[in-house]
């Protein structure tokens, strides 16, 4: 099961609330996604920190229902 | 030793070699667009890396991932330390601070 841009999106800012989220679908095909987050509780925090943060905000689905999204993330001031 | 055997040899092979990269696929035959923009930065860095191919070994493919506690490949070992996938190896290179950051580990890089 894929996941849409919307699900994604909702997902993020549950779990950053606050965040900026822009998710673009690459491929057109639900499957190949890039997620632009910026938010205040990145501060801090290394790459890999702020990568896992989202990762933990899809909760288990990437590397499953969530096959490709290109991760970008950045804190906000 | 830990429980998961997979996780052991992830572990030795995570400490002997300086740069290591799991991936899907061999750096010439990369199965992933992922994978193969990593491999291609690290070349282009002129980095020698070893390589593990998770797609010939599923313990290891589902194992690196509870190991380092990432959910994705490819994923970068340098000296021990797991670096990133894809996008943060991509962003460390295209901000610079890949190749002084591998210096710092002592890794040789190309000039």
């Amino acid at each position: 099961m894929a996941m849409s841009a919307r699900e994604i999106e909702m997902a993020i800012r549950a779990a950053l609330p606050g965040a900026d989220v822009t998710i673009t679908d690459l491929a057109g095909d639900g499957d190949h996604y890039a997620a632009m987050v910026v938010s205040s509780a990145f501060k801090g925090k290394t790459r890999v920190q702020q990568h896992k943060m989202v990762y933990d905000a899809l909760s288990g689905r990437m590397g499953g229902a969530l096959h490709a999204l290109s991760l970008q993330t950045s804190v906000k001031d | 030793m830990t429980a998961n055997p997979a996780h052991d040899r992830i572990a030795k092979d995570v400490a002997e070699n300086d740069v290591l990269l799991f991936m899907k696929g061999t750096p010439v035959f990369p199965q992933c667009g992922f994978s193969a923009m990593t491999v291609q930065i690290l070349s282009e860095l002129g980095v020698k890396f070893k390589a593990v191919d998770v797609l010939k070994d599923p313990e290891i493919r589902s194992g690196i991932k509870e190991f380092s506690n990432w959910p994705t490949i490819p994923q970068l070992y340098v000296k021990g330390e797991f670096v990133g996938g894809c996008d943060i190896i991509k962003e460390m290179f295209e901000q610079g601070e890949l190749e002084p950051f591998l210096k710092d580990k002592g890794i040789a890089v190309s000039e």
